[in-house]
């Protein structure tokens, strides 16, 4: 079975978010940089199938950006996948990476692609979708459980409003992972030692092209302006809310 | 030419979400001086599609097939992209519900269209279609606009007011036929993650976490979600710990929510938490800690004993109830 486990290179979800001057892009002065926590997921149960099965699978981790990226594939190498492959294009949005991930996947019969259902910096969710589509493959979002049920059906979970969908597939599948389909894990120093043997390759791309343009990014609306409401007469929180309309 | 609103129901009813989009989907089609239609998928009554007249809806072109009353991805993108062909729809709205998140890329590139994912605000046609979205997890705002094409765009829930549009509607049945192989991956069944409402959904939510310390606290939690008509919610150290179900996890990892009111109880509001909530229209923070981070994001704050304040606040709800 072979498996391909999409990277996004994000700022770690403690980082303070400051803007350049311009408002064009995020201040990187100081950020830390980590695998994209959803994404992580899907790695997890990429290594969990893989400790199932044994030797019969493989485990490659993508993602599209340019030498920074790197460091943060190596921490995938260390955790456990086989190999890594950057394709080497600034990732500008989701149309784009999709048309190069799914142009890299498209030859080479990966049975799973997995994918966090988002990236923790732009939020859009639409890259799993979008490479299915592009590869004619199902595709399962929010996954929370994963099983396979044979060669090639799969059993999954998937959350939906107010609770869970039972779904089930065949494969090959690309699946978004949440919470619940598997425990992330910590690289251990033979991980570490052993990723920097593993080979990570640098694949030039299709120069897919962007379909959005960023103008800008500003901050959302500062709160700041607590009306604070005095612990002996809390009653007077439920008049204020009601007079707002808010209750 | 008109603009197409994917009307999605659930078990055959529509929800706020949809009528959430309907708004958007009318103001956004006024703005482009053409009307608004939508397609409906799975069986859905005549009475109900009718309803979205009133959001505005002129024609509902509906895909009654039996097989999808249940969700499967493939097969609705197709019916939703075959219709915006027929009637070579320029934008392409729908809820940014789970299903709705599922869809959209596809309806995209069935298009050759550009989506626009989670907009806070209505697309401005004169100006490329300029919208603003929330980016770096609710840390940020991103205005973008699209370099030409069509367009699939899903609307933020609980993030633009419904509406009433009254205009009178017809309903007809769309020339598509979904095929086999758009049911590879399809629902099976639904499994209920507790009896009341979806947090999601929920206009108001009442959550707690450590402060509490310990699940046997949580009734008047309960009670006052009750006055409230709110769902309730709970930290991730709650959820970890089994003092609560893990579906009530809301921050980062757990379920991301922007309800109109969210009441925070013995939370201190570390930044993963703030991350699934900070969009929230209204904020209250109720905490004896006046260092809690928190009240950094807070509307309205009680620095104060939560097993003092929460019991206070049910009594005076029961007694205006």
């Amino acid at each position: 079975m072979k498996i391909l486990v999409c990277i996004s290179h994000v700022p770690d979800t403690t980082t303070k978010v400051q803007f350049e001057a311009d408002g064009l892009s995020l201040n990187k002065t100081g950020v830390t940089f980590v695998i994209n926590p959803y994404d992580e997921y899907g790695l997890s149960r990429a290594l969990d199938f893989k400790e199932k099965e044994g030797k019969s699978v493989s485990i490659t981790v993508i993602s599209v950006g340019g030498r920074e990226v790197e460091p943060t594939l190596r921490k995938a190498l260390a955790i456990g996948a086989d190999d890594a492959v950057r394709v080497d294009k600034a990732a500008l949005d989701a149309h784009q990476v999709a048309q190069e991930i799914a142009e890299y996947a498209d030859p080479r019969e990966f049975d799973i692609i997995f994918m966090g259902k988002e990236s923790i910096d732009f939020n859009g969710g639409l890259v799993p979708g979008l490479v299915a589509e592009k590869l004619g493959w199902p595709f399962v979002s929010f996954a929370t459980q994963m099983e396979l049920e044979g060669e090639k059906d799969v059993i999954l979970h998937r959350e939906v409003d107010g609770g869970f969908e039972v779904v089930e597939s065949s494969l090959p599948l690309v699946v978004s992972c949440q919470k619940g389909i598997a425990e992330w894990r910590i690289p251990n120093m033979r991980g570490i030692m052993a990723a920097r043997k593993k080979p990570l390759s640098v694949v030039s791309g299709v120069d897919a092209e962007a379909r959005t343009t960023t103008l800008s990014f500003t901050y959302p609306p500062a709160k700041g302006n607590t009306m604070y409401i005095d612990a002996e007469q809390p009653e007077k929180l439920i008049d204020v809310l009601a007079d707002k309309g808010i209750i | 030419m008109s603009v197409l609103l994917f009307a999605e129901n659930s078990q055959g009813e529509f929800k706020k979400a949809t009528f959430e989009a309907a708004t958007y989907a009318y103001d956004l089609a006024q703005a482009m001086g053409t009307d608004l239609q939508a397609v409906s998928v799975g069986q859905v009554t005549e009475d109900k599609l009718k309803e979205l007249g009133k959001y505005g809806v002129s024609k509902v072109h509906r895909v009654a097939d039996e097989r999808m009353n249940a969700f499967a991805n493939t097969a609705f993108a197709a019916a939703v992209s075959a219709v915006a062909k027929e009637i070579d729809a320029p934008v392409v709205v729908m809820a940014q519900t789970y299903n709705g998140r599922a869809i959209a890329p596809r309806v995209s590139v069935k298009l050759d269209a550009t989506t626009v994912s989670g907009a806070a605000t209505l697309l401005d046609p004169a100006a490329k279609f300029k919208a603003e979205r929330l980016a770096y997890s609710g840390k940020g705002v991103e205005t973008v606009d699209v370099n030409g094409g069509k367009i699939v765009v899903t609307v933020k829930t609980n993030g633009y007011k419904v509406a009433e549009n009254p205009t009178a509607v017809t309903v007809t049945d769309a020339d598509f036929q979904a095929a086999e192989q758009d049911f590879d991956a399809v629902a099976k069944e639904i499994i209920k993650a507790a009896e009341g409402i979806s947090l999601t959904e929920a206009d108001a939510v009442v959550s707690a976490g450590r402060g509490m310390k310990g699940p046997e606290n949580w009734p008047m939690i309960e009670e006052l979600a009750g006055y409230l008509g709110a769902a309730t919610a709970c930290s991730k150290p709650t959820a970890d710990m089994g003092w609560r179900p893990h579906h009530e996890h809301v921050g980062q990892t757990g379920i991301q929510i922007a309800p109109n009111l969210y009441i925070a109880i013995g939370i201190s509001g570390a930044i993963q938490h703030l991350a699934g909530v900070s969009s929230s229209k209204t904020i209250v923070v109720i905490n004896k800690d006046p260092e809690a981070p928190f009240f950094k994001v807070a509307d309205y704050g009680i620095i104060g004993d939560l097993f003092e304040v929460v019991p206070k606040l049910n009594a005076y709800l029961k007694s205006k109830n």
